[in-house]
């Protein structure tokens, strides 16, 4: 067996689809997105159908990641960013559940490839820069600018402000991306040696016991780092989100 | 630096008071600095301990390269589109390096966030805005 990591990120149209010179094919990544927003959708409708005062099992989760999402947003951003708390919900339950369906063996991970990550970050620098122009016009340009610096200084700092600004996006998405894909790299890699130490005799039979430990130590790390990275996500967007309410007074 | 020297030498009296007053200031300060690293790293994630490590690595690390990246593409565009290069390069990446610096900074509560006040504040003084 061929030890070759890369291969569960691969792409491939499922339903060829060409309109002109675009590929508007739908893809495995595409069935897993669709996945998501289905698997999610259906999960939050189902759990608030039979509300009661007492909770059921599946209702108090939906409350939980509901009553998780708004107390974070309103610590990070304040009460005015409870407007924006569909898209932060939305943005947060997307990366939850693409990062834990990839974690099922065979499964395409979405959160793995750059581009969706990356149009994810857009998405919510477009909210900041957006918002932050309709609310504060051009006073939005004061984020660039900290309180109390001296003139002489105002130039270079505003320089470096925009460019920490610009930044934002793109460590956003790196972010995400490179957590994933690592992640699956490494899970991959490890799986792959007890593999081929398996088959290689007696001895090597017994030292696969190592790295199936080591797999088993990374599957639970990684569980750990698909919630947490979707929930550094969330928060990020909420303090950039706080940006945009209150750019400094 | 020899001329100062002898200069800060020469009036004595006045050169200690100075330093009296530069090393009160210098206290003032630290003792301000401490107060706000004190205050400042306030959110441990839900699951602080294993991993949590590895997460900080990854987002200051983010952070930084992101900074510099950035500095390089807008460097190599300003050279493109002006044709100076490759000084808009050369400036660009080192304010890029600074202004990684300052996202690593952030992230790690070292320096405040963009926004006077901090998210904090901002709750409480939410009714008159």
């Amino acid at each position: 067996m061929e030890l070759d990591p890369i291969h569960q990120f691969e792409i491939y149209p499922l339903i060829p689809l060409r309109i002109g010179s675009l590929d508007l094919s739908f893809t495995n990544s595409a069935l897993f997105m669709v996945l998501i927003v289905v698997l999610t959708s259906g999960f939050l409708i189902y759990a608030t159908t039979r509300r009661g005062l007492v909770p059921s099992r599946l209702q108090s989760v939906a409350e939980i990641s509901y009553e998780f999402i708004a107390s974070t947003l309103r610590t990070s951003a304040g009460h005015e960013g409870m407007k924006f708390f569909p898209f932060v919900f939305t943005t947060f339950m997307f990366i939850l559940i693409a990062n834990l369906l990839g974690m099922f063996p065979y499964f395409f991970t979405v959160t793995s490839h750059i581009i969706i990550t990356a149009t994810l970050s857009l998405a919510v620098m477009a909210i900041v820069v957006g918002y932050g122009f309709k609310k504060n016009g051009l006073g939005f340009f004061r984020l660039f600018l900290p309180h109390g610096i001296p003139m002489w200084l105002a130039p270079l700092i505003v320089f470096i402000e925009v460019l920490s600004f610009l930044s934002r996006p793109l460590s956003l998405s790196l972010r995400l991306f490179a957590n994933i894909l690592a992640g699956h790299i490494t899970l991959k890699v490890f799986a792959g040696f007890v593999v081929m130490l398996g088959t290689a005799g007696f001895l090597g039979f017994l030292g696969a016991a190592l790295p199936l430990a080591m797999t088993i130590g990374l599957t639970a790390l990684e569980f750990l780092v698909a919630f947490l990275q979707a929930y550094v996500f969330a928060i990020l967007t909420c303090l950039y989100l706080n940006d945009a309410i209150h750019p400094g007074h | 630096m020899s001329d100062r020297d002898g200069g800060s030498g020469n009036s004595g009296g006045r050169g200690t008071e100075d330093e009296a007053a530069l090393s009160a200031r210098l206290k003032r300060l630290g003792e301000e600095l401490r107060e706000q690293r004190n205050v400042a790293p306030e959110k441990p994630g839900p699951a602080a301990g294993l991993g949590s490590g590895l997460t900080d690595a990854f987002r200051l690390a983010a952070g930084f390269v992101a900074g510099v990246l950035v500095g390089a593409g807008l460097g190599w565009l300003f050279d493109l589109w002006l044709g100076t290069s490759p000084f808009g390069l050369i400036v660009f990446l080192l304010l890029g390096f600074a202004a990684g610096v300052l996202n690593v900074l952030r992230e790690a509560g070292r320096v405040k966030p963009p926004s006077i006040g901090g998210p904090a504040e901002r709750v409480e003084d939410d009714p008159d805005d």
